[in-house]
């Protein structure tokens, strides 16, 4: 699979230049669902899913003839009845894993989820240990020989500023 | 001690860090793994860019190993990648074509044209089969063994260079 | 003739500029280590003059755009005859070597600013911090000789004309996003710069953080802008009516900006309390190499993103360096001398010094989760473990129960004291703030449209809780006073920049909340006369034409909006060819409003001449830019306190007299 840096650069190349294109062009398919959660599902299916082609965009705003297939697909299974799961399970069997936008939990995406988890309750123990040890330190009070000191800087100070 | 430690902590995580970074430089973002590795070729029923008439199914590729390409009389890459295309069916390997969204007539006039490196063209007008084997951006090669399973993809025009990697795929999953 | 040699005097004093960011670099901090003062006192003329030079580069950049130069390399791939002179000036920053450009001019204004407003420093504090920003800039400076000059010629072949400004970038957001956005990004570099020089000196005390925070509230006031600008943007530039796409460039200025928020108060606690040192020294660098980090990320082609700059490898390896170099010898100097010293001070469970502490550790924890759904696929990948996609879904199951906790805490935090706080008193004060908050933000959805909506009611507890809570610590304040004039007038900027800028943060919520729930959206087919509703609204076109404009040709259309039978504006999209390009672009119409927009853009034109066109009502949509303009404010209010401003009248002998006046919250 590998690509030389001419063809590389063509691929590149013709990507940004389609990147673009889809950027600015934006798909605009006049479907109309009659039920407002399927039109709604439709929405978020369509934002989940990444198109292949593109650099960086979802199928609900490329215009790419691939994403356009594969909007028509997502119509169609909702008609069908299928579930979103489904669906998206779908289109990673066909394209891969790259065009779920929300990974699917698996041996190498865990700590996606797992870390920040992790962090938070890493943090919670942190503000715990923190406080506890600090809770009822107390600052020592001052040493005879530390408060003549003080008194006698502070004095100087007050000549001065007179 | 403990201290020393975790304050060196970011540094550490720092480099390890830069040194994916550092990998990540001589990576491709655009490079896109195939889901069908290991899988099956889907099946389908379509007829042939030759014979509208006939009718032929996944049991065309069982038997031995082919190089499915996907191509089209649109698709200006395509007409470059014929001479390559020309160079690995000479080597002995079996060509089958799929012939995506397009017109029969502009498929046949395309071969004509340009060569005739496959020994059969499935005509897939619709792009179903196309789909179905996650094709995004033609032409794409796929490689598939006696058994009918993908073994290998190789996205974008295959380049003179490139010819005999994709031979080296042929004879690994022989 | 002048002409002919203007690219020239631009690199010229692009070298001269790097000269003396070397001699920056090095010669003060050698004076500070060695207590020379003649070579100390070297930073701030190199400091100035490197500015200087940098601005004379600049404006010979300028000037080659707007006498369309087109023998200059740079100026050809992003100007045109054809283009207004108002985008030949802001096309300068519309690609990577004009923008790193820019970035250096930036990033040496702020040093001079520093050793123009630090007379009270003690003169090798000052040299360390001029030191190394000079590092920095001379880093950035060699990048841009080496790799990136604008000044390149084409000479001979030159072209007859340019290959025009991407039609994206024709738009008033070019003019004022990046600009803002680079002074964030560099504007952390004077606390880095800091944050080194008071680990090299091991010293970090009270008066440390005095001079340091104003620099930092101002950098994250225009970071804020930067991204508030950009998402705005966004959203009328595109055409589909998004503002946040967790795009990886859009990532890279989000990381800094929560990392610096974390800063800004944990610099409140270092100053009041003199604790969280080393935490604050930590996270100053740490704000300054995610901006490094972005700067990265954007231009070394390693993500792919609609954003990035298109570029080649061998200079993403520079900047990694620039970057290794940067952040790692940084990170070695914070453990090898962060202070061993920890401050005596403690604190009980809900002073507010635990709940800043909170509050850092959520925003640290949200940086760290962005930052990682941003590399992820990059380390998959390199890892030879297949790609992978992160995007919207995954960030936003993250991001937003953590908002809702910081929300919670940021309650809690202003009306809490400093050390120690019993927990019953604080839930004695803040009852009624919370009560209401749950009644009022569980009606909302009721009252918007007779649903229930839990995400909506969740997000509004959030804002009110913020929001109440400020308002009973207000009325506490007040009413301990003579009388209510007078005791507002007697909470300071520094209470007031706190208050406006939570606010501000409760103002993005429900922005955020309202429109991610009720936004409505059609997509549809319309013709002459055909008519659509969405929302109360009724759309209909009315003409359909077209119009040449100065280097585009449009298809434009007339849509009168009308309400219950008045019309409430008419909308006037377009379809925009761009010449030079033979780029497409929708320009979408927008009749704005502080409750909702209303938002058309036009698509294709189908086969029999009507289009398909994109209609959507935004409601509160507004408010989410509204609220980041409220944190700038407030940002910048902050440090508006008279004690940043103080100046120390420096006595014959030396010392430093003037009283001391105790800083209260």
């Amino acid at each position: 699979m590998a690509l030389t840096l001419k063809s590389r650069c063509c691929v590149v190349i013709v990507l940004l230049l389609a990147s673009f294109q889809s950027m600015a062009d934006t798909a605009i398919d006049a479907r109309h669902f009659e039920d407002p959660v399927m039109a709604e599902r439709y929405r978020d299916l369509t934002a989940s899913l990444r198109c292949p082609k593109c650099d960086a965009q979802a199928i609900d705003s490329s215009d790419s003839p691939v994403a356009a297939d594969m909007r028509e697909r997502v119509a169609l299974m909702l008609h069908e009845g299928r579930a979103d799961k489904e669906i998206l399970d779908f289109m990673a069997n066909r394209f891969g894993e790259f065009v779920l936008y929300n990974p699917r939990l698996d041996g190498r995406t865990w700590l996606l989820w797992a870390l920040p988890a992790a962090l938070v309750a890493g943090g919670a123990l942190v503000v715990i240990a923190f406080v506890r040890a600090r809770r009822h330190r107390r600052v020592r009070p001052l040493s005879e020989e530390e408060r003549t000191r003080l008194s006698s800087l502070i004095h100087r100070h007050r000549e001065r500023s007179e | 001690m403990i201290r020393r430690l975790l304050l060196l902590l970011p540094f550490l995580v720092f480099v390890g860090l830069a040194f994916f970074l550092y990998r990540g430089l001589s990576l491709d973002p655009s490079a896109r793994e195939s889901a069908l590795w290991g899988q099956e070729f889907p099946s389908f029923t379509l007829s042939t860019l030759e014979e509208p008439g006939a009718e032929v199914d996944e049991s065309l590729l069982r038997g031995r190993m082919s190089l499915v390409n996907v191509w089209a009389s649109w698709c200006p890459t395509c007409k470059e990648e014929m001479p390559q295309l020309l160079a690995l069916s000479e080597r002995g390997v079996q060509m089958v074509g799929i012939n995506y969204k397009d017109a029969r007539d502009l498929g046949r006039q395309f071969l004509e044209e340009f060569g005739k490196p496959f020994e059969v063209n499935i005509f897939d007008p619709a792009g179903d089969l196309g789909f179905e084997l996650g094709v995004y951006g033609v032409p794409e090669t796929f490689l598939v063994d006696a058994n009918g399973i993908v073994r290998y993809k190789h996205v974008g025009y295959i380049t003179p260079a490139q010819v005999d990697e994709v031979m080296a795929e042929v004879e690994k999953w022989h | 003739m002048l002409t002919l040699t203007i690219p020239e005097v631009g690199l010229f004093a692009l070298l001269i500029a790097l000269c003396l960011s070397l001699l920056q670099a090095t010669v003060p901090l050698l004076g500070a280590a060695t207590r020379r003062p003649l070579w100390m006192a070297f930073a701030e003329p190199m400091a100035w003059g490197q500015f200087v030079f940098l601005l004379v580069s600049y404006a010979s950049l300028t000037a080659s755009f707007l006498l369309d130069d087109f023998s200059v390399d740079y100026v050809a791939r992003n100007s045109n005859s054809m283009l207004p002179w108002y985008y030949k000036f802001t096309a300068v920053w519309g690609s990577h070597e004009g923008s790193v450009l820019l970035w250096s001019l930036i990033l040496s204004g702020w040093g001079f600013a520093v050793s123009l407003f630090s007379r009270q420093l003690p003169r090798d504090m000052l040299a360390r911090v001029l030191g190394v920003l000079g590092v920095v800039s001379a880093g950035f400076l060699l990048f841009i000789v080496v790799t990136s000059s604008p000044f390149d010629r084409l000479l001979p072949g030159m072209p007859a004309d340019g290959a025009d400004l991407n039609p994206l970038l024709q738009d008033v957001g070019l003019i004022i996003h990046p600009p803002m956005l680079y002074m964030g990004y560099v504007g952390f570099s004077v606390v880095f710069a800091f944050a080194i020089a008071a680990l090299i000196e091991g010293r970090l005390d009270a008066a440390w953080t005095r001079w340091v925070r104003p620099w930092t509230n101002i950098a994250w006031a225009f970071l804020t802008l930067g991204i508030a600008l950009g998402s705005w943007w966004a959203y009328y530039e595109l055409g589909w009516g998004g503002w946040w796409f967790w795009d990886p460039v859009e990532n890279a200025s989000l990381l800094p900006w929560l990392s610096g928020t974390a800063l800004i108060h944990s610099l409140a606690v270092t100053e009041k309390r003199g604790t969280f040192k080393s935490w604050t020294a930590l996270l100053a660098i740490f704000t300054f190499s995610l901006s490094l980090l972005g700067t990265f990320l954007v231009r070394s082609g390693v993500l792919t993103s609609v954003h990035a700059f298109a570029n080649d490898p061998s200079r993403g390896l520079f900047i990694l360096a620039l970057l290794g170099i940067t952040v790692g010898v940084s990170l070695l100097i914070f453990a090898l001398r962060a202070p061993r010293m920890s401050a005596n001070a403690g604190f009980s469970w809900l002073s507010r010094d635990a709940l800043l502490l909170i509050n850092n550790i959520l925003l640290v924890i949200m940086t760290i989760t962005v930052l990682m759904g941003t590399l992820y696929p990059l380390i998959l990948d390199a890892l030879g473990l297949g790609k992978v996609s992160i995007g919207a879904p995954y960030f936003n199951s993250l991001f937003v129960p953590l908002t809702v906790m910081l929300c919670a805490f940021m309650g809690l935090g202003p009306v809490s004291r400093w050390k120690q706080m019993p927990g019953r008193e604080l839930f004695r004060r803040l009852l009624g703030a919370g009560l209401a908050a749950l009644a009022i933000a569980i009606s909302i959805p009721f009252l918007y449209n007779g649903q229930w909506n839990v995400a909506v009611a969740l997000g509004m507890v959030a804002a009110l809780w913020v929001v109440l809570a400020l308002v009973r610590d207000l009325f506490d304040k007040v009413r301990n006073a003579s009388s209510a004039l007078s005791g507002l007038r007697k909470l300071t900027p520094s209470y007031w920049g706190m208050v406006v800028g939570h606010v501000g943060l409760a103002v993005t919520i429900v922005g955020v909340v309202m429109v991610s729930n009720y936004a409505m959206e059609r997509n549809v087919r319309l013709d002459i006369g055909e008519q659509v509703n969405l929302g109360g609204y009724d759309f209909t076109l009315t003409e359909l034409g077209e119009r040449r404009g100065p280097n585009f040709l449009a298809d434009t259309a007339t849509i009168e909006v009308a309400r219950e039978g008045r019309i409430v504006t008419t909308l006037y999209p377009e379809k925009r060819l761009y010449i030079a390009r033979g780029q497409p672009m929708t320009d979408v119409a927008l009749h704005p409003g502080l409750l909702r927009d209303l938002y058309v853009a036009m698509g294709e034109e189908l086969d029999d001449g009507s289009w398909a066109m994109r209609i959507q009502v935004k409601p509160f949509i507004r408010w989410l830019w509204l609220g980041a303009l409220l944190m700038a404010f407030g940002g910048v209010l902050a440090v508006a306190d008279r004690r940043y401003r103080r100046r120390r009248a420096v006595a014959a002998n030396g010392e430093s007299t003037g009283p001391t006046r105790e800083v209260r919250a």
